[in-house]
């Protein structure tokens, strides 16, 4: 399964890998619910860790869309939260 | 998959809206590798900007820099000729810009950190673009419209999401960019009006009061020297700038630092006792 960090690329993570991404994944939705800032940069800074430690980043001209896609590192929980809006934050 | 899942939802349904306008997808994949081409510029003008600022920041300091040790100096300066008030007034200066150089610092590795994430965004952009280009061809080439159509889905929601992805780490860089020559504008505007002083600008008034002491100070030792030639006095003791006791008191000046007995300078920023490194 490809993920995509932000602002840093696409890493391929094998299915066996997965199911630690979606424990680490549910601490940042349910932080975000919370209003919980310092809880959410540990949870997101967890789960990115987590991605670049299982996972085996792409060549730099694949074409593959990604299955999974998480926000920038340096990303606060406002700016995560109009992310998942609406409109979303990513440009036309 | 919450947060990860719904992210990319975004991006997919993004780039779906964009092949749902489609009627020639020849015609699709040729506009869209214009707007990949166009992002690409975008991106390297944006890590110019971000180097420009960055080169900025870098002058401000080593400007601010040169300051703070002019002031270490004149402090030492003043001890060495008994004015502890001047070189009072020399460290709480100093303090100031001590607060600003930690905060144009931070802002200098947060502009590195940008410049590094842009350049590396336009690389993998750049290698992207030349993959989707080759598709591209290949796909007009040997063009039905029922294959291609899964072929052109395929390369355009890769393509779509890096550029999503690129495009808002542009964004990103910019804000963070505006923000920051806001604030080396600030300095800029304090340095025109003398608030901070220019190193390479006119003398200030601790120098001048150093300068005139210096001078007061030579004609006396002028004297005492004629007056011990003529058998009136003992021989002058030369004050040594460099003198290790000098130095010894201008080190511990800091610390022995209480308050402030008096006002603090006119500063733009907020002033703390004492010449904390």
């Amino acid at each position: 399964m490809i993920v995509r960090i932000m602002g840093e690329g696409q890493l391929d993570v094998s299915s066996a890998d997965l199911a630690s991404l979606q424990e680490l994944d549910g601490a940042v939705e349910a932080a975000i619910e919370a209003g919980d800032e310092p809880a959410f940069r540990s949870a997101l800074h967890a789960l990115l860790d987590n991605v670049r430690a299982v996972g085996k980043p792409l060549p730099a001209d694949s074409l593959e869309p990604s299955e999974l896609i998480l926000p920038p590192a340096d990303s606060d929980m406002d700016e995560v939260r109009k992310m998942l809006g609406d409109e979303g934050l990513i440009p036309d | 998959m919450s947060v990860m899942k719904r992210m990319s939802m975004i991006f997919k349904s993004k780039a779906n809206k964009a092949l749902d306008r489609m009627e020639d997808p020849r015609e699709t994949l040729d506009y869209s590798y214009q707007r990949q081409l166009e992002m690409l510029q975008k991106v390297r003008r944006g890590v110019a900007d971000v180097a420009t600022s960055r080169k900025r920041l870098e002058l401000q300091i080593q400007q601010l820099e040169r300051q703070h040790d002019k002031l270490t100096e004149q402090g030492r300066k003043a001890l060495q000729v008994g004015r502890e008030d001047l070189a009072r007034e020399a460290l709480q200066r100093r303090a100031g810009l001590d607060t600003q150089l930690a905060d144009l610092r931070t802002q200098y590795e947060n502009l590195q950190s940008e410049e590094e994430k842009l350049t590396l965004a336009s690389q993998r952009l750049q290698a992207k673009v030349d993959a989707f280009r080759t598709r591209k061809e290949t796909i007009k080439a040997t063009y039905t419209a029922a294959e291609a159509q899964t072929k052109i889905n395929e390369a355009f929601a890769g393509i779509s999401e890096e550029m999503g992805d690129v495009g808002l780490a542009i964004q990103r860089a910019e804000e963070k960019t505006e923000n920051m020559k806001a604030r080396a504008g600030a300095i800029d505007e304090l340095l025109a009006s003398g608030a901070l002083e220019d190193f390479s600008g006119p003398r200030d008034d601790i120098q001048a009061e150093l300068d005139r002491m210096g001078a007061t100070a030579g004609v006396e030792l002028e004297l005492e020297r004629m007056k011990a030639e003529l058998g009136q006095g003992p021989a002058p003791k030369q004050l040594d700038p460099g003198a290790p006791q000098g130095q010894a008191q201008a080190e511990q000046a800091p610390q022995q630092q209480a308050a402030p007995q008096q006002p603090p300078a006119q500063g733009p920023w907020p002033q703390q006792p004492g010449g904390a490194q």
